[in-house]
């Protein structure tokens, strides 16, 4: 799902202002000023009740950008202190999300309402249906008892007027996993034992008040030093950005990357080895059906959520995986960097020694607006391994059973179920495969991807899925299919 | 009549900054005005450069006006009030 709107303007606008603060020579007052000059005095005040409380806010925002908690902020510590902490780290955490709760003070609890709509009918289905006692009439109209409502919606659905409603909480709504609650204060707090990192919350939140914990500042450091860094661009990247890849390699290696991979050249691996597997499991050994193992939040599920399927789960490891044992096999001194469209990227590399950083799309583009860099006008530097065309398809929704299916000598033996974003009710179906060792409709290979429409509509994505799947159209016109490779 | 023109910057600040979004118009302005209305991609209008005010960004142009934080609605706008003043 794309970030659209107010709120991740200005989470962009503060990443590049950070970016600028560290290319500049005063760091840490720059950064410090980072509130001040995106809300100078006397202007207008968009948001928020006075310009003291807007500032206070764009400090709470740029503190995720430094690669900090938001929620352990002491209030005393400045910015520049911050920026100085930041640059004196050396490690990274494992929690990838931040909740800058002040936010959540504009999102009410959820509530059952009966609205004007309500026509006092004689037949009550409302009253009726309720089982928990919450509804009464009151001068001829329906009423909600909240101590009593248990928030069914068993009168919502039966109002044949649609007088009923719920007023609903963004991030726990969309949450497949019920890891995000707003808690007695009414502040949303993220349950890390749960989270699968899926990143929904963060698209879903209209205050953009859950954040990606950004390790942008830890890989600048590293840039500046004589390490040498390379990027690992994940194939949704083919989408995100106008130019082409070639385009794309060149305006990275501008920012200070020194080389750039494909991690479609992993993907390759991964569907090669994934057909292997499926022509033992499924073909030779009569497995009923197979789940792909790419989707960094569907492992995360499996591992959190959903033991039962994992006897069904691939065993081939990512793409990510593979590009990044590859690079570090030959080079183990570089320093690797994965471009990620997704904050679940981020919980998959930090258990991988073979991948040290991750700077997801927006941050990257960032780094673009910061150093002035238009990718139009870079030329094209050829990758070393050229990708295949199924490979360079991986992030979008169904492209890896296809790339799995083209691996195969035997095309025919695999039947694609497409999994096309996790929710409630896909994870509900994923549990029912389990339990009935079979899948729906015959099919064989059950493909996952947690974002709908795949990678293309991670959480950090910057281009609409429809016109990043005609750019990446566009590439694997011009490449080979993965016989030919 | 004269063409509008609507310029819609696809520079890499632009396209970061939520200009990605505006490549909607290119589907809607064609269905909705035909020929009165030409909408054009450019690679980089130089307007965030200009000024330094990449946070006013993504910008269009339609004729000589310049659109800051340009959205679909933003531009609609002004393409209707254009062709009401014609």
């Amino acid at each position: 799902m794309y970030n659209a709107g107010q709120a991740i303007h200005l989470k962009k606008e503060i990443l590049v202002r950070l970016i600028k603060a560290f290319l500049s020579d005063n760091f840490e007052e720059n950064t410090r000023l980072i509130p001040f000059k995106m809300r100078k005095k006397g202007t207008e005040v968009p948001y928020r009740c006075c310009i003291y409380k807007e500032r206070a806010i764009l400090k709470d925002r740029t503190i995720a950008g430094l690669g900090f908690q938001i929620e352990e902020d002491d209030e005393t510590v400045s910015l520049a202190t911050y920026a100085k902490r930041a640059m004196e780290r050396t490690e990274i955490d494992g929690k990838n999300l931040t909740v800058l709760q002040v936010a959540c003070k504009g999102c009410a609890p959820s509530q059952i309402f009966v609205t004007d709509l309500c026509q006092g009918c004689v037949a009550r289905p409302c009253l009726t249906s309720c089982k928990f006692g919450a509804i009464s009439i009151k001068d001829g109209k329906s009423t909600i008892d909240n101590s009593k409502c248990k928030k069914c919606q068993m009168c919502m659905n039966n109002c044949p007027y649609n007088a009923i409603v719920k007023r609903t909480i963004p991030c726990e709504d969309v949450c497949p996993v019920n890891a995000i609650k707003k808690d007695e204060k009414g502040f949303a707090v993220i349950d890390f034992e749960k989270c699968i990192n899926c990143g929904k919350c963060i698209s879903a939140c209209p205050f953009g008040a859950v954040h990606e914990k950004s390790q942008i500042i830890d890989i600048l450091k590293v840039m500046k030093s004589d390490k040498k860094v390379v990027g690992l661009i994940a194939p949704a990247l083919a989408g995100q950005f106008p130019g082409n890849i070639y385009q794309l390699k060149s305006a990275m290696i501008k920012a200070g990357f020194d080389d750039v991979y494909e991690v479609a050249q992993g993907a390759d691996i991964t569907a090669q080895n994934e057909a292997k597997e499926f022509a033992e499991r499924i073909t030779e050994n009569g497995q009923p059906f197979m789940t792909t193992s790419c989707c960094a939040g569907y492992n995360q599920l499996i591992k959190k959520h959903l033991e039962e399927i994992k006897p069904f789960v691939s065993e081939t490891e990512t793409p990510l995986y593979y590009t990044a044992e590859l690079i570090k096999k030959n080079n183990p001194e570089f320093v690797t960097v994965f471009i990620s469209p997704c904050v679940a990227k981020r919980a998959e590399s930090f258990e991988n020694k073979n991948i040290d950083y991750v700077m997801n799309v927006e941050e990257l583009g960032a780094l673009f607006v910061a150093q002035k860099i238009e990718i139009f006008d870079c030329e094209e530097t050829k990758f070393k391994k050229e990708s295949s065309k199924q490979g360079r398809n991986f992030g979008v929704s169904g492209g890896v059973a296809e790339a799995v299916k083209k691996s195969l000598k035997d095309e025919n033996s695999v039947k694609p179920f497409v999994i096309n974003g996790l929710n409630k009710n896909s994870i509900k179906l994923l549990k029912r495969f389990a339990k009935e060792n079979k899948c729906d409709e015959n099919c064989n290979l059950v493909e996952v991807m947690c974002c709908e429409g795949g990678c293309i509509a991670g959480n950090a994505t910057i281009n609409s899925k429809k016109t990043a799947k005609n750019l990446i159209n566009e590439l694997i016109e011009q490449s080979n299919d993965i016989d030919k490779i | 009549m004269e063409q509008i023109k609507v310029n819609v910057c696809m520079g890499t600040t632009c396209f970061v900054m939520g200009g990605s979004n505006l490549q909607e118009l290119y589907d809607i302005i064609p269905q909705k005005y035909g020929e009165k209305v030409k909408i054009i991609g450019r690679p980089c209008l130089k307007l965030c450069s200009d000024n330094g005010e990449y946070s006013k960004a993504p910008y269009v142009k339609i004729d000589e006006d310049v659109i800051e934080e340009a959205t679909i609605e933003k531009v609609l706008d002004l393409v209707d009030k254009k062709l009401g003043s014609v």
